[in-house]
C-alpha cells in the first residue's frame, strides 16, 4: 500500500528511479509485416512505471506494437519484453499480470455487462470488487442490458473495466476514449489517474493530444512504424521550434528598432500591415521588452498573444500529418 | 479528483485452473441456453421431428414401431446440432466479436477455453438426451443394447462433430459459418439416416452416405438401441477417423481472430 500523497497531475519530472528496476516494456528493433506491408519497421521503445502514451497517426503501427506486447502478434524480428517476459513464449506467466482493453469488442453478444465483468473477475485470484467498479464507471444502469444494446460509450467503459478488474500491474488501453462524449472521457481519465496513483502502470495508444498531455508521464510518437520522438510532454514541447508572440498596432512600425531591443536570437516581422510577429524564446522578460518598446513608440499593442508550443505542434512538425485523418 | 486510495493497487494472479474452466463452461452454457436460434436447433427441431414422425406415418421406417427407428436418429441429430452446428455458429461469432481474442489475453489458457467449450457441449447434450429419452419413452420407445456402446458412440460422435464445427468456425467468416453450418445441418438431417432410412437412396449413394459422421452415429445408435447389437466397431471407426481428421485440421487451421 502506498502512503505517499497523490500526484494530481503528471506535470512533474519523472520521479527518480522510474527506470531504477528494469523497464516494464522493452522493445528492440521490432519488425512486423502483414504480407507486403511493413506495419512496424525497426521500432525501439522503452517504457517505465507510470503512464506512457503512444501517439501516432492512423496506420503508424501503434496497435501492432501494443498487440505484440500483449502477445497477440509474433515479431518478424526484434525482441519484445514485457515485465521482463517474452509475451509469446512466456504468455502463461505474463497474462495474469496484465490487463488488456481492445479497441472494440471482446464481449459475448448475448452477455449482460455485469455478467461479463463478473466472469473476467472470476478468472483472477484477487479481483476488484465488481459492484464498486460498475458503480465507479457508471455502468450500474446497464447491468441487465445485453452487450449489443449498450451505447458505444458503455461498451468502451465495460472494456476498460474488464482490463482493470484483475488488479494487473500493467494495463494496455488501445484508444480508450475514441468516440466518447466529454463526460465519459473525463470519467475514463479519472480512472487512469487513480490507477497511476495506486501504482498501476498504463500503456495507452491515443489519437488525442489532450489525452496524452493530461495523462502521460511519457509520450512516444510513432510514425511509419518507428518511434520518432519520446519524452515527457514538457520535454517534447521544449524540443520543438520556438514560441511565437503576436500583436497588432498601426501599420509601418519600425521593426528594425524593435529587433535592436530584442535578444539576438529573436526575429521580428510585420506579416501583414499592422500585424506583427516575434519569434524566439518567449519569456516574461521578452514580453516586457516588447510592451515597453510599444510604450516608447506610443503604440497600443492590441491582441497581444503568446502561442505556446503544444504537443500538437510538435506532432505536426515531426510527422507532417494531421493526427485525425 | 485523484486520490491514491490503494483500491487499485496491483495484486495480480490467475484463479485456480479448475475454477477458471468451470466458470468458462458455465458462461458458455448459459449463453447457449439463452440464445433462441440455438435452442430452436438443439431442442425444438429434434423434439418436433421425434414427436411428428413417430405419431404420423410420413416416412416408411421399416418394421416395428416408428419411434424405435426414430429415437436413435434423433439422438444422433441432437449431438450434431450441439457439437457441430451450434458450436460452429457460436464460436464463429465469438471470433468475429473479439471474444476469443479478449479471452486469449486473460489468465485462461487456450486449452482451458477448449476444455470449457467441450464441457459446455457435453452438458447441453446430457440435457438433450434426457429430454429426448423421456419423450421417446412417452411415445412407447423400447430400447435395447449396452449403455457403454451408446456412450462411446455419443462421445466419438461429439469429437467428430466438434472438430468439423471448430474447423469451420476458425477458418470461415462468421456469416459464412452461420449459413454453411445450417445448410450442412439440413443436408445431413435428410441424407444421414436420421429420419429417412439410408435404404431409400440408391445402393451407390447409400455407400457414400454411410461414411458421413451423422450416418455412422445414427446407424451405430440404431444397431445398438433398436437391434441390440454389440459394439458397432465399423461405425465407431468411421467416427474416430472423422474425429482425428477434424480435430487435427481444426488445431492446424483455426485462426483466433
Amino acid at each position: 500500500m502506498r502512503s505517499e500523497p497523490a500526484r494530481p497531475s503528471p506535470d512533474h519530472h519523472p520521479s527518480p528511479g522510474r527506470f531504477a528496476s528494469h523497464p516494464l516494456i522493452e522493445v528492440q528493433a521490432l519488425v512486423k509485416r502483414y504480407g507486403t506491408k511493413t506495419a512496424v519497421d525497426g521500432l525501439d521503445l522503452v517504457a517505465g512505471a507510470g503512464v506512457t502514451a503512444v501517439l501516432g497517426p492512423n496506420g503508424a503501427g501503434k496497435t501492432t506494437t501494443v498487440e505484440t506486447c500483449e502477445g497477440y502478434r509474433r515479431p518478424d524480428s526484434g525482441t519484445v519484453r514485457v515485465l521482463g517476459l517474452d509475451p509469446v513464449r512466456q504468455s502463461a506467466e505474463l497474462r495474469p499480470r496484465i490487463g488488456v482493453m481492445l479497441q472494440s469488442g471482446g464481449v459475448y453478444s448475448g452477455a449482460r455487462a455485469d455478467e461479463m465483468l463478473r466472469h473476467v473477475a472470476r478468472l483472477h485470484a484477487h479481483p476488484l470488487d465488481v459492484d464498486a467498479l460498475i458503480e465507479r464507471l457508471g455502468l450500474g444502469s446497464c447491468g441487465r442490458t445485453g452487450y449489443r444494446r449498450l451505447s458505444g460509450g458503455q461498451q468502451q467503459r465495460l472494456a476498460l473495466a474488464m482490463a482493470v478488474v484483475g488488479r494487473p500491474e500493467l494495463v494496455f488501453l488501445d484508444e480508450p476514449t475514441a468516440g466518447l462524449d466529454p463526460q465519459a472521457r473525463r470519467a475514463t481519465w479519472d480512472l487512469v489517474k487513480d490507477l497511476r496513483a495506486d501504482g498501476v502502470s498504463v500503456i495507452l495508444t491515443t489519437h488525442y493530444m489532450e489525452e496524452a498531455e493530461q495523462l502521460a508521464d511519457d509520450v512516444a510518437i510513432i510514425d511509419g512504424g518507428r518511434v520518432i520522438a519520446q519524452g515527457s510532454p514538457e520535454e517534447l514541447c521544449k524540443g520543438g521550434a520556438e514560441n511565437t508572440l503576436r500583436f497588432t498596432g498601426r501599420p509601418g512600425l519600425d521593426v528594425g528598432s524593435l529587433l535592436k531591443a530584442l535578444p539576438a536570437d529573436c526575429t521580428a516581422a510585420e506579416l501583414t500591415p499592422g500585424s506583427y510577429r516575434v519569434v524566439g524564446k518567449v519569456d516574461p522578460q521578452l514580453l516586457a521588452t516588447v510592451t515597453s518598446w510599444c510604450a516608447q513608440h506610443g503604440v497600443m499593442p492590441d491582441r497581444i498573444s503568446v502561442e505556446r508550443h503544444t504537443l500538437e505542434d510538435v506532432f505536426l512538425e515531426l510527422t507532417g500529418k494531421e493526427l485525425r485523418s | 479528483m485523484t486520490t491514491a486510495t490503494g483500491a487499485y493497487a496491483p495484486k495480480p494472479g490467475a484463479a485456480p485452473l479448475p475454477r477458471m474452466i468451470a466458470a468458462q463452461a458455465a458462461l458458455e452454457t448459459k449463453m447457449l441456453l439463452r440464445n433462441g436460434e440455438q435452442l430452436l436447433l438443439t431442442v425444438v427441431i429434434p423434439t418436433l421431428l421425434l414427436v411428428l414422425f413417430s405419431s404420423v406415418d410420413i416416412v416408411d421406417t421399416g418394421k416395428g414401431a416408428a419411434v424405435d427407428f426414430l429415437a436413435p436418429g434423433v439422438l444422433a441429430l441432437a449431438v450434431m446440432s450441439t457439437a457441430f452446428t451450434g458450436q460452429a455458429i457460436a464460436t464463429g461469432f465469438e471470433r468475429r466479436y473479439g471474444v476469443l481474442k479478449r479471452l486469449a489475453s486473460s489468465p485462461l489458457p487456450r486449452w482451458g477455453l477448449m476444455t470449457a467449450k467441450t464441457a459446455s457441449v457435453l452438458v447441453t447434450e446430457v440435457l438433450q438426451v434426457i429430454l429426448l429419452t423421456v419423450i421417446a419413452f412417452a411415445l412407447g420407445w423400447s430400447p435395447h443394447g449396452s449403455p457403454a456402446a451408446v456412450l462411446l458412440l455419443l462421445v466419438l460422435g461429439t469429437a467428430a462433430f466438434s472438430g468439423l464445427g471448430l474447423l469451420m468456425a476458425g477458418t470461415l467468416k462468421a456469416e459464412a459459418t452461420l449459413a454453411a453450418a445450417n445448410l450442412v445441418f439440413l443436408l445431413l438431417l435428410v441424407g444421414g439416416g436420421v429420419i429417412v432410412p439410408l435404404e431409400k437412396f440408391g445402393p451407390a449413394a447409400q455407400h457414400v452416405l454411410g461414411l458421413l459422421p451423422i450416418s455412422a452415429l445414427s446407424d451405430g445408435l440404431r444397431d445398438v438401441l433398436q437391434h441390440g447389437a454389440g459394439m458397432p466397431w465399423g461405425d465407431l471407426g468411421v467416427l474416430a477417423a472423422w474425429g482425428v481428421v477434424g480435430l487435427a485440421a481444426a488445431g492446424k487451421f483455426f485462426r483466433w481472430e
